[in-house]
C-alpha cells in the first residue's frame, strides 16, 4: 500500500496470521484459512481456520505444559505475567491500530482499550502470589488435627474468547486462567481474531513456556464442540459462545464432569472480581495429627 | 578433624567499582537530594574500618521538612491515586532493583560487612520481591479481609536497623505505599548507603515527590520522627530496649505503632532429626549474616540423647566456614557491623566463659583491620547463664539440652522474647504440636531463616507486635 | 578440641557388624538411620555450588579432575579398535600439552578388558570393568559371579558392579548385602565399586540406606549410576553419598571412595563436585583413590578449560581429540 503522506511508496510486507500451539506458530493442519474483515467490511487478512486436529494438538500441548507451569512458584508466574504486560506496553501503538481495525471506533478508544488490557494483565500478575491467601485457609476443625485448604489449578482450560472485545475481552478471560497455574487452549473471536494472534506473539516473547497458552482461530461453532467433549480438558469457559448454543456444549462437557464457566454479562472495563480465579481451581484439604 | 584443605580457593573478589560509590551522600526529601542540616559523618566499611563516604545527615528542620513533604504528597497525590496506578509505581521500583541488583549487592556488603553471596542471593532479590508482592495488593485491598474499602492511615515514620539495610527499607516502604500511605524513613546510622541508592531508584521511577522521603541520621533524628505530630504511624525495627522507649513515647497519642524487636530463638533438635540437614539449619540459624539477625537461632536446644553426635557434626561443619573479605564470593562469614557491636559480642562471650560454659571456635584467621569475630559455640550452657538469656546479635551459639518435648517447649518459651523458633524432627505430628505450643511468631520446621514477602513475620511478647509480609502485613498500614 | 566423638551410626565397628547379622536386623538398622530432608539437602548442594573457583585453584581443580576420570565406553557397538583408541587418549589426553595428567582408569565391558589391559600395560592407568549383568543386574548370582571372575582373569584392576535394585526396593536388604559380599570375594585383589543406580532408588533416604549397605558389605567405592538411566549423578545425591562415606570413616576409620557417573559433561560441574568432596567429606577424599568421575565427554571439556586458562582465550572442539 502506498504511504498515506504521499511520500515515495514502499510495498509493505504482509503478515501471515497463524495458530499458536506448543510454543510454535503452525498453520492449520487442514491448510484452510478464512477472510477477516475490518469493521467497514474491507479485507484485513486471512486467518488460519483451525480444525479438530488443531484442537487435539493444542490440548496435547497444553497438557504437556501443565505440570511445569503448575509447579512454578506463584512468584514466578506473577513475574512472567507481568512481563507479558511489559511486552504489550512496548507494542501499544501496534495493538491500538489492530484493535481499531478490528472493532472500528476512534483511535483514542482503541488506545484506551489497549491500556486497559495492559492494566488488566498487571492486575492478574499481582494476584498470582496472593490468591492462595484469599482462597485458602487453615481450618479450625474440632480435633487435634492441623487442617488446611489450598487452591490448586484444575489443569487444561478451554476458553471461547469474547466475540466483540478483541483484545481486552481476550486478555480478561485468559489472564485469570494462567494466574492460577492452569494452561489454556483459547479460541479467539471468530470475526475479530487478529489482535489475539498478535498477542500470542507477545506471549511467546514473555518467558511463558511453550504450550501454556495455545491460540486457535477459526469458527467457534466448529471448534467449541470438540473442546467441550474433549476428555483431557478439565474446564471450559463458554463466554464467546452465543447463549442459545451453550446448552449443547454443557451437555457434552458433562461427559468428563468438566467445570463449566458461564459468564454473567460482563463489562470488560470494570474491575473483575475473583469469580474467574475461583472458577478454575480445585480446593485441596489436608489433615495431619497434632501430637508428640 | 579436618585440617586446612589442600583445595585452596583463590580469592574471587567481586569488583568494588560495581558499587558506584560516591564520595558524599545527603538526604532525599520532596523528591530532591540535598545535604542534611546535621553533621557530616563518614560511613565506614566494617571489614577494614576505613571510611567509604561522607553522609550529610539530617538536622534541625529536616525532619519537619520531610514530614511536611510526606503530608503534602499524601493529601494531594498519593492517598487518592487509584490503586492500580500505585501498583504500577511499585512494580517499576521492583524491576529497577532487579536491574541494579549487582550494584546494590556490592554496596550493601561494603557498608554493612555481610558477605557478597548473601547480599547478592538473599538481601537484594528479597527486596525486589517485596516490592513485587505489595505492588499486587495496591488495587486489591477490598479482597484482603480488611473490609470493602480499606483506607490508608497517613504519613508513616519508619526507622530501620543496620542488619539488612536495603531489605528492611523494602519491608517498610512497599506495604506502606501499596496501601496509600506516604513515608519518612530513617536508615540506621552505620548503613545509610543502600537506602539512599533506593531513593535514587525511586526518583528514577518518577514516584511523585514526597511520597517517599529518606533521611539519614542518628538516634536524635529517630526520636524527632517518632515524636513528630505530623506522623500518624510509626514502624520500628530494632532493639527491644529502643522499642520500649518508642512505645512509651507514643502513649497517649493517636499514633499507630508496629514493632519488630529482638529475639533469642530456640532451635530445637530432636533425636530423630535428619541430622546433616539439622546441622545445616543450626549453622544457617546462627551464622547467617554473622548472627546479626533478630530471629537468629541463638539457642540450640538438643535432645540430650544425641547431643554429642550433633555437636561433633556441628564442629566439623564449622571448620569449613570461611571468614574474610565480604566482597570475596567464597566468604561465608563477614565483618561485625561496628566497633560497638563487636564490644558487646566480646563482653557477652567473656561472660559465657566466666559463668562456666565451654567455648569453642574453629581455627580462624581474623584480618588485622576491621571488626571481626569467629563463629563460636558455647556448650554446657544453662538457662540461667547470660548467654542463654540476652541477645548477643553475633555469631555465637549457646547449646542447651532437653529430655522431652514438653521440656523443650518450656525451655524455648522461657524468655521475654518470642520472635522465632526452629524444630528439627522427622515426625510431622510433633512438628505441628511443637509449633502450636511455641510462643513465637515464626516457626521453622526442618529449615531456618527462610523469608518470603508472602509470609508474615513478627514476634510475640517483647519481640514486638504487628506482622510484616503477607496479607497480614497490610493491616499495620490501614485505618481501623 | 571437640566433645568425644560419637558414631553417627550409633555404635562402633562391632555394632555395625552386628547390624548385618540377619535381614531383619539389617532392615531395622537401615530404617533407623537418620532421614535425609530433601529440601535441606538440595539447599546445601546449591549453596556449595556458589563457590567461585578461580585462577590457581581452578587450575589445580581441572588437573585433579582429569586425574579422577574413569574414561568410559559402554556401548553395544564397542570394538577392540574403539577401546584401543580410548586407551590411547586415557594415557595421553592432550597431544598438544604434555603437562596434562593421565586419567585414573578406562572403563569397559568385561569382554573387552583384555584389549584394554594390553593397551594400557605399564602406563599406570587402571582397567575398570563393569560386571554383574550390567546395567540391569537382572541375572542369577551364578551368572553375575562368572561375569566378575572372567573380567578379573582378563586383567581388570577394578570391578564396577550393580546392586539388585529390585531386591532393594522390595526390602530384601540381606540379599543385596550378600551379593555384594560374594562379588567382593570374587574380585580377589581387584577393587570393587558398587553402583547403586540412584535414579532408580528415587529418594535420598534410599540413597543413604543403599550407601551404608554397600559400605557395610565391603564395597571400596560407592558409585551413583550406570549412566544408562536418568537422572544419574546429581548434587544432592552426591552430597548424601559423600556424607555416608564420611560417617563410615568416622565410625570405622576406613576411608572408602565415591564415584559419580552419568550426565557430568562440563568442567564447571566437575569443579563443583570437587568443592563438595572437600567441604562435605574432607580433603582425604580429594584423590583418585577416593573419588572418581565416570565420564566420556567430560574429559574434553576439562581439556578445553585447561587451554583457556593457559592461553587466556576460548577454544573449540577442533583443538581436542575424539577418542
Amino acid at each position: 500500500m502506498p504511504a498515506e503522506d504521499g511520500s515515495e511508496s514502499r510495498l509493505r510486507v504482509r503478515k501471515t496470521y497463524k495458530l499458536a500451539i506448543g510454543g510454535a506458530f503452525p498453520r492449520s493442519e487442514s491448510g484452510r484459512s478464512y477472510p477477516v474483515e475490518d469493521s467497514s467490511g474491507a479485507l484485513l487478512a486471512q486467518a488460519a481456520q483451525a480444525s479438530r486436529k488443531d484442537v487435539r494438538d493444542a490440548v496435547v500441548a497444553a497438557r504437556k505444559a501443565f505440570p511445569g507451569w503448575a509447579a512454578a512458584t506463584a512468584y514466578n508466574r506473577g513475574q512472567v505475567i507481568y512481563r507479558v504486560a511489559e511486552m504489550l506496553e512496548g507494542r501499544r501503538e501496534q495493538f491500538a491500530s489492530e484493535v481499531a481495525a478490528a472493532e472500528g471506533g476512534t483511535a483514542d478508544a482503541a488506545l484506551r482499550s489497549v491500556d486497559d488490557s495492559i492494566d488488566r494483565i498487571v492486575w492478574y500478575a499481582g494476584w498470582a502470589d496472593k490468591f492462595a491467601q484469599v482462597a485458602g485457609s487453615a481450618n479450625p476443625i474440632a480435633g487435634p488435627y492441623f487442617n488446611f485448604s489450598v487452591p490448586e489449578p484444575t489443569g487444561v482450560v478451554a476458553i471461547l474468547a469474547p466475540q466483540e472485545s478483541s483484545l481486552l475481552g481476550f486478555v480478561s478471560v485468559l489472564a485469570p486462567v494462567l494466574c492460577t497455574g492452569n494452561t489454556a487452549v483459547i479460541v479467539a473471536s471468530e470475526r475479530r481474531p487478529l489482535p489475539a494472534v498478535s498477542l500470542s506473539e507477545v506471549l511467546a516473547t514473555s518467558d511463558l513456556p511453550g504450550g501454556v497458552v495455545n491460540v486457535l482461530t477459526g469458527f467457534t461453532s466448529e471448534l467449541a464442540p470438540w473442546l467441550a467433549s474433549h476428555r483431557d480438558v478439565n474446564a471450559i469457559d463458554l463466554t464467546g459462545v452465543a447463549a442459545g448454543d451453550r446448552a449443547d456444549l454443557q451437555r457434552a462437557a458433562a461427559d468428563n464432569v468438566k467445570r463449566v464457566y458461564i459468564p454473567a454479562g460482563e463489562d470488560w472495563t470494570d474491575e473483575p472480581g475473583t469469580a474467574r480465579l475461583t472458577a478454575f481451581v480445585e480446593t485441596k484439604t489436608v489433615w495431619h495429627p497434632i501430637g508428640v | 578433624m579436618a585440617a586446612a584443605p589442600p583445595f585452596e580457593y583463590a580469592p574471587a573478589p567481586e569488583a568494588r567499582e560495581t558499587a558506584r560509590l560516591r564520595s558524599s551522600y545527603g538526604i532525599f526529601v520532596g523528591g530532591e537530594f540535598r545535604a542534611g542540616a546535621g553533621e557530616t559523618v563518614p560511613t565506614i566499611d566494617p571489614s577494614t574500618a576505613e571510611p567509604l563516604a561522607d553522609v550529610a545527615e539530617a538536622g534541625d528542620g529536616d525532619v519537619d521538612a520531610a514530614v511536611a513533604s510526606a503530608r503534602s504528597a499524601y493529601e494531594s497525590v498519593w492517598r487518592d491515586l487509584p490503586g492500580r496506578e500505585r501498583a504500577k509505581y511499585l512494580f517499576r521500583i521492583a524491576r529497577a532493583i532487579q536491574e541494579r541488583a549487582r550494584e546494590l549487592a556490592v554496596l550493601e556488603s561494603l557498608d554493612n560487612g555481610k558477605p557478597i553471596r548473601e547480599s547478592r542471593d538473599v538481601d537484594v532479590p528479597l527486596a525486589a520481591a517485596h516490592f513485587f508482592y505489595y505492588a499486587g495488593w495496591a488495587d486489591k485491598l477490598a479482597h484482603a479481609g480488611y473490609g470493602p474499602a480499606p483506607r490508608p492511615i497517613g504519613v508513616a515514620g519508619q526507622i530501620i536497623p543496620w542488619n539488612f539495610p536495603l531489605l528492611m527499607a523494602a519491608w517498610k516502604i512497599a506495604p506502606a505505599l501499596a496501601t496509600g500511605n506516604t513515608v519518612v524513613l530513617k536508615p540506621a546510622e552505620t548503613t545509610p548507603l543502600t537506602a539512599l541508592t533506593l531513593a535514587e531508584i525511586i526518583a528514577e521511577c518518577d514516584l511523585p515527590p514526597g511520597v517517599v522521603n529518606i533521611i539519614a541520621g542518628g538516634p536524635a533524628i529517630g526520636q524527632a520522627l517518632v515524636e513528630h505530630e505530623g506522623v500518624d504511624k510509626i514502624a520500628f525495627t530494632g532493639s527491644t530496649e529502643v522499642g520500649k522507649l518508642i512505645q512509651r513515647s507514643v502513649a497517649g497519642t493517636d499514633k499507630r505503632l508496629s514493632l519488630e524487636l529482638g529475639g533469642k530463638a530456640a532451635n530445637i533438635v530432636f533425636d530423630d532429626a535428619p541430622l546433616d540437614q539439622a546441622v545445616e539449619g543450626i549453622v544457617n540459624g546462627i551464622f547467617f549474616n554473622q548472627g546479626h539477625v533478630c530471629c537468629a537461632g541463638s539457642r540450640l536446644l538438643v535432645q540430650e540423647s544425641v547431643v554429642e553426635e550433633v555437636i561433633a557434626k556441628l564442629q566439623d561443619r564449622m571448620t569449613t566456614l570461611r571468614l574474610g573479605d565480604p566482597l570475596d564470593k567464597n566468604t561465608d562469614i563477614g565483618a561485625i557491623n561496628s566497633a560497638e557491636q563487636l564490644a558487646r559480642i566480646r563482653e557477652l562471650s567473656d561472660a559465657g566463659e566466666a559463668e562456666g560454659a565451654q567455648r569453642w571456635s574453629p581455627p580462624c584467621e581474623l584480618p588485622a583491620r576491621g571488626f571481626w569475630f569467629p563463629p563460636t559455640i558455647f556448650t554446657g550452657v544453662s538457662a540461667s547463664h547470660r548467654i542463654a538469656r540476652e541477645e548477643i546479635f553475633g555469631p555465637v551459639l549457646s547449646v542447651l539440652t532437653f529430655r522431652t518435648p514438653q521440656e523443650a517447649v518450656d525451655k524455648a518459651n522461657n524468655t521475654p522474647y518470642g520472635l522465632s523458633a526452629g524444630i528439627w524432627t522427622e515426625k510431622g505430628s510433633r512438628i505441628l504440636w511443637m509449633a502450636r505450643q511455641l510462643r513465637a511468631g515464626v516457626v521453622w520446621a526442618n529449615t531456618f531463616n527462610r523469608f518470603d514477602p508472602a509470609s508474615p513475620f513478627g514476634g510475640y511478647k517483647e519481640s514486638g507486635y504487628g506482622r510484616e509480609g503477607g496479607r497480614h502485613g497490610l493491616e499495620a498500614y490501614l485505618a481501623r | 578440641m571437640s566433645i568425644a566423638l560419637s558414631s553417627p551410626f550409633g555404635g562402633d565397628v562391632a555394632a555395625l557388624q552386628e547390624a548385618t547379622r540377619d535381614e531383619t536386623t539389617l532392615r531395622r538398622f537401615l530404617h533407623g538411620l537418620p532421614g535425609v530432608d530433601q529440601v535441606g539437602a538440595e539447599a546445601r548442594a546449591a549453596a556449595l555450588a556458589t563457590r567461585s573457583i578461580k585462577t590457581a585453584s581452578k587450575a589445580w581443580a581441572l588437573d585433579a579432575a582429569v586425574r579422577m576420570v574413569d574414561l568410559t565406553t559402554l556401548e553395544g557397538a564397542d570394538t577392540p579398535g574403539k577401546v584401543r583408541s580410548l586407551c590411547a587418549k586415557a594415557m595421553r589426553p592432550d597431544p598438544s600439552d604434555a603437562t596434562t595428567p593421565a586419567v585414573a582408569a578406562v572403563c569397559v565391558y568385561p569382554d573387552l578388558v583384555g584389549v584394554a589391559a594390553e593397551a594400557l600395560r605399564g602406563s599406570g592407568v587402571k582397567v575398570a570393568s563393569v560386571a554383574t549383568a550390567f546395567p540391569s543386574g537382572r541375572a542369577s548370582l551364578g551368572v553375575k559371579l562368572t561375569d566378575v571372575r572372567e573380567a578379573v582373569a582378563a586383567g581388570a584392576d577394578e570391578i564396577d558392579m550393580v546392586i539388585d535394585r529390585g531386591a532393594f526396593l522390595a526390602g530384601r536388604y540381606g540379599l543385596v548385602h550378600d551379593e555384594i559380599v560374594a562379588v567382593r570375594e570374587a574380585c580377589g585383589s581387584a577393587h570393587l565399586k558398587v553402583i547403586l543406580e540412584t535414579g532408580e532408588l528415587a529418594t535420598l533416604d534410599n540413597v543413604r540406606r543403599a550407601s551404608v549397605l554397600a559400605l557395610l558389605a565391603g564395597g571400596d567405592f560407592i558409585k551413583t549410576s550406570t549412566g544408562k538411566v536418568s537422572p544419574a549423578a546429581t548434587p544432592p545425591v552426591a552430597l548424601v553419598m559423600l556424607q555416608a562415606v564420611r560417617d563410615f570413616a568416622d565410625a570405622t576409620g576406613e576411608v572408602r571412595g565415591v564415584k559419580l557417573a552419568g550426565g557430568i559433561r562440563a568442567s564447571k560441574e566437575a569443579i563443583r563436585y570437587l568443592v563438595m568432596v572437600s567441604e562435605v567429606a574432607g580433603p582425604r577424599w580429594l584423590d583418585a583413590d577416593h573419588f572418581r568421575f565416570g565420564a566420556s565427554s567430560l574429559l574434553n571439556d576439562l581439556l578445553l578449560q585447561r587451554h583457556k586458562l593457559a592461553r587466556g582465550s576460548y577454544d573449540g572442539p577442533d583443538y581436542v581429540t575424539l577418542d
